[in-house]
């Protein structure tokens, strides 16, 4: 299957994309690892008339240690976010993800730019970084600005950037010590999309909840904080019942919709489930009991 | 018409030029252009693996990358494992001796699936085996055999090595 044809550029500098972006509006459109693009193409669901390569562009791969967080170039691949030691150890809840994250041959393409511009509902770093509070640079023809991770996301395949911009880096803020997040995904099969995923990222203070920050994956149109789940952790000894509570109104707040992969009640199920899970690994992670 | 653009991929050792449409795949122009008719595509839709290669030292799904993102790169098809040598590469003996295929359309994926986990990992688990080739689909031999090919080329990797070295780059223009 060949993808319709379409005008191929391959620049050298950001500033040279930014330029073709706008020069295109809406019809142009960034070429990163291309796992998701490809694919649309492929089957022709997308006709892209300009397509805008960052293959050719050097410096834009890097994962770096700051003094409160940590700076991750936006054409950084899957697998070296996922064998990265750093992120391992101070953000396991990432590490979780890019371990699921569609096949490692996939992952040896992707990107996480890629993967977090798409804002496929069902993909699984946006609900990493809203639970992280990640903040995303973007850079465009009126320059550079920074966006939260949780405003990012407006819509299904719909985001905060303009025809003429383009997500440069993702930093990640460090959180406090005893702070830790989990990723629970649950699919089928390795070449699926997850049926219902859930990214849970907590500060303790003793065994009390000092700060949640929820977020799920392919049950809604798009990702986002599940605030009124975070609200029954928030400031209360995390005990069984605290967590059941806060699992049941992750699932009873999500907008799951019956297709192939379950129906709309199998999924809320299953939401429940694994966001008990997540809780209690989080916690355990973040060195509570 | 679309304008074509020019490329230049090393693939198994040989630099490769051509002038392509932006929109041709990988892996049609390892087979069609290249004439490396190795590379299979199976579903073409990023789920088997048929069509892994390896490039620039990882495995992908080349029905998924386009000729023109390849441009300067190194890849290496399953052509490249034993070319210029009488000996099959240790990997693809290891898929003879444990018998890691029937019907054989998803083996030169899987082999290079498992030549590039083996050349990130030494004394491999079966849990490692069965994580790295995810993405390789086998609807014959419900992948034990493929499991103990695996583990027995980690074996042979370590005694034998891997035969595969930097080729000098040969110039052949299409």
């Amino acid at each position: 299957m060949n993808p319709p044809t379409f005008e191929y550029f391959a620049p050298t500098g950001i500033d040279e994309v930014i330029d073709i972006l706008a020069k295109y509006p809406g019809e142009a459109k960034i070429l990163a690892g291309g796992q998701s693009i490809l694919p649309l193409l492929k089957s022709r669901i997308s006709s892209i008339p300009y397509l805008v390569s960052l293959s050719e562009i050097k410096g834009m791969s890097y994962v770096v240690e700051g003094k409160d967080g940590v700076k991750i170039g936006s054409m950084t691949i899957d697998s070296d976010l996922e064998n990265s030691d750093l992120i391992e150890k101070r953000f396991p809840i990432l590490h979780d993800a890019t371990k699921q994250l569609a096949d490692p041959l996939v992952r040896n393409v992707g990107t996480i730019g890629g993967n977090l511009s798409h804002a496929d509902p069902a993909n699984d770093l946006p609900a990493v970084m809203i639970s992280l509070g990640a903040r995303f640079t973007i850079r465009g023809k009126k320059g550079s600005r920074e966006v939260e991770a949780r405003d990012f996301f407006m819509d299904t395949f719909t985001t905060a950037l303009e025809p003429d911009e383009i997500l440069t880096e993702v930093y990640i803020p460090f959180w406090g010590r005893n702070s830790g997040g989990a990723y629970v995904k649950f699919k089928k099969n390795t070449w699926n999309f997850s049926v219902a995923a859930v990214a849970v990222q907590l500060e303790l203070d003793g065994n009390t909840c000092k700060k949640a920050q929820i977020a799920t994956t392919a049950v809604s149109p798009k990702s986002g904080r599940v605030e009124s789940a975070e609200k029954h952790l928030v400031g209360k000894p995390l005990t069984d019942d605290v967590i059941k509570k806060a699992a049941e109104e992750v699932a009873a707040s999500a907008e799951p919709v019956t297709d192939s992969y379950g129906s709309e009640e199998y999924k809320r199920e299953i939401l429940k489930r694994i966001t008990r899970e997540a809780i209690k690994k989080a916690i355990s992670r973040a060195g509570g009991n | 018409m679309v304008n074509k653009k020019h490329i230049s991929i090393t693939i198994n050792g040989e630099v490769k030029e051509a002038e392509v449409e932006p929109r041709m795949l990988l892996a049609h122009f390892l087979r069609d252009q290249a004439g490396l008719t190795g590379t299979h595509i199976g579903c073409d839709t990023t789920n088997c693996g048929a069509c892994t290669v390896i490039m620039d030292g990882k495995a992908v799904k080349s029905c998924t990358i386009l000729a023109v993102q390849a441009n300067g790169r190194k890849v290496l098809t399953i052509e490249g494992l034993s070319k210029g040598r009488e000996k099959l590469h240790p990997v693809q003996q290891s898929f003879v001796d444990k018998h890691g295929l029937q019907c054989g359309y998803c083996t030169s994926g899987m082999i290079l699936t498992s030549y590039w986990l083996l050349k990130n990992k030494k004394n491999v688990t079966e849990e490692e085996i069965r994580e790295a080739i995810s993405g390789n689909l086998c609807r014959c031999t419900g992948y034990d055999n493929i499991i103990d090919s695996v583990k027995d080329a980690s074996k042979k990797m370590e005694e034998e090595g891997d035969p595969i070295e930097e080729q000098p780059e040969i110039k052949v223009r299409a």
